[in-house]
């Protein structure tokens, strides 16, 4: 489905993306993994078109997504730092998403399960950050979609949130959605990832299942064995 | 494309910059008829207004705006949306409302007081539409120096800057060449030059139409025997749509390869 070939990305003279290879196919969820800083934001960002790599390709379904749009249609994205017009109210916000995507959101079931009725017609610029954050879920998953990038999903959520949030991830994957979740949060993986990319130094350094990772460096749990990887590439 | 300009002009009608730009228009409206007592007079030191005014508050407004709705830009750069719409959308919704608060802060003043049944309503018609123009060029340089620049206080100095040099620094400069150059054929550097500002080509459009050759000035003599009124009309109301359409180009051109 998702198909990245020798991916380069600089900022300046800073190199962040440096020949990334990538190749994603059917459903479940992938979590990208990799130290503040490693490029898995950009990665992400490059995939939806906001940051133009310097080479390489990015295909999506078969074709290239250079200069492309409508593509976007297919996917639900949460970006890592939620930025909202702060004027705008709750409710206005979703309705104006809804006519921008000329699409039917599904929005009330969501408000409902994230319990964000009592918000609706506050401002987004006073909201909490965490009620930002499930504004931002919402307007993430109205629309279905077969492709969910989620950066950082879970930041200053409540465990009621947290709880509401992996049920919801749980369900689209079962109806045969394509999840890709970075995260710092190595449980989380535990719980739900079915596989691990690990990005480091501009590269992807380690891509497999669970038991891969577990099996390469002979741990049983994601975070020392993310710490084992991380050790081995300063030998 | 209509969408996005719909909202960024709702968004600027919610926010009280319009009001405060149509109050402005209006009161000048008002206080030029008073002082003139007479159309046609208040129509020419309008002129004056207009020319300097509209360029370095639509410079204000384009940059200010543009960087306030940088989460608004965000948002729909994720969103499945042409960029070159959203870029286009925001920025006609900048220059539509800037120029709607002109149109209506101006015209109500002179509507009252006659303009409809006076001779003048042509060189005033003429008037607002210099005005939308300048009003679409400096939003477009004021987006495409603020998408040059992610640094605010940087982004804001330089289009205020440019609108310096234009309104101000380069009439200057043209006299000083013209005084060393002094043998040299000027005529055509003096056409050059006032094609390639669209602050003069505007002062010299409107003066063609007015007829007044006393403030003509000399680029606009040059340009008048060159052309004669009618063709200098026309050519200056096309270089004055190449100044439009160029910078806006270039804007779309340079929003295409940002990251965001
Ligand atoms: N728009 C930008 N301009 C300049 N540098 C940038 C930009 N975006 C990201 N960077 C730089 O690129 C590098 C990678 O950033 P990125 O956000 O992709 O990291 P990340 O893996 O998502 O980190 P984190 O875990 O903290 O979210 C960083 O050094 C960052 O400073
Ligand atoms: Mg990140």
């Amino acid at each position: 489905m998702i198909h990245i070939e020798n991916l380069h990305k600089k900022f300046g003279r800073n190199p962040v993306l440096e020949g990334v290879e990538l190749s994603i196919a059917g459903s479940g969820i992938h979590a990208i993994l990799g130290p503040n800083g490693s490029g898995k934001t950009t990665l992400i960002k490059s995939i939806l078109g906001m940051v133009c790599p310097d080479r390489g390709s990015i295909h999506l379904d078969g074709t290239p997504i250079r200069g492309e749009w409508a593509y976007r249609n297919r996917m639900g994205y949460l970006p890592q730092i939620a930025e909202f017009p702060s004027n705008l109210a709750v409710a206005e916000l979703f309705r104006m998403i809804a006519d921008l995507r000329q699409q039917e959101g599904q929005a009330w079931p969501l408000i409902e399960r994230f319990g964000l009725q009592p918000f609706m017609d506050k401002k987004l610029g006073t909201l909490s950050g965490g009620t930002r954050q499930k504004v931002n879920l919402v307007l993430t998953f109205m629309f279905d979609a077969p492709l969910y990038i989620l950066d950082e999903p879970t930041s200053g959520l409540d465990p009621r949130a947290m709880i509401a949030l992996k049920t919801l991830i749980r369900e689209r994957k079962s109806s045969g959605a394509l999840f890709l979740i970075t995260t710092h949060i190595m449980p989380l993986v535990e719980e739900l990832a079915d596989n691990v990319i690990y990005l480091l130094e501009g590269r992807v350094y380690f891509e497999g299942s669970l038991e891969q990772l577990y099996h390469h460096t002979g741990e049983n749990h994601v975070e020392p064995a993310i710490a084992a990887i991380a050790e081995q590439t300063h030998v | 494309m209509f969408k996005i300009l719909k909202y960024s002009f709702y968004d600027l009608l919610r926010s009280r910059w319009s009001y405060v730009y149509l109050g402005f228009y209006l009161l000048l409206g008002f206080v030029l008829l008073f002082l003139n007592q007479d159309l046609s007079k208040a129509v020419i030191t309008l002129m004056n207004v207009i020319i300097v005014l509209v360029p370095l508050i639509a410079t204000i407004l384009g940059v200010m705006y543009f960087y306030n709705s940088r989460e608004f830009t965000t948002l729909l750069l994720a969103q499945p949306l042409r960029r070159s719409r959203i870029f286009l959308g925001q920025y006609l919704g900048v220059a539509g409302s800037l120029s709607l608060s002109l149109v209506l802060g101006l015209g109500l003043p002179f509507a009252l007081y006659g303009l409809f049944r006076s001779g003048a309503i042509w060189d005033f018609s003429l008037l607002l539409l210099t005005g939308v123009f300048l009003n679409l060029i400096f939003t477009a340089l004021a987006f495409l120096v603020a998408l040059a620049n992610d640094n605010r206080i940087k982004g804001f100095g330089y289009a205020v800057l440019l609108w310096l040099f234009l309104a101000v620094i380069y009439d200057g400069l043209f006299l000083l060449s013209l005084i060393l150059l002094e043998e040299y054929p000027l005529d055509t550097f003096a056409l050059g030059a006032s094609l390639l500002n669209p602050i003069d080509l505007s002062r010299t459009l409107i003066l063609l139409k007015l007829d007044i050759s006393a403030l003509l000035g000399y680029t606009g003599a040059v340009f008048k025997s060159f052309f004669g009124t009618s063709l200098g009309l026309v050519i200056s109301l096309g270089v004055l749509l190449l100044w439009t359409v160029l910078p806006t180009g270039l804007m779309l051109r340079k929003a295409r390869s940002k990251d965001f």
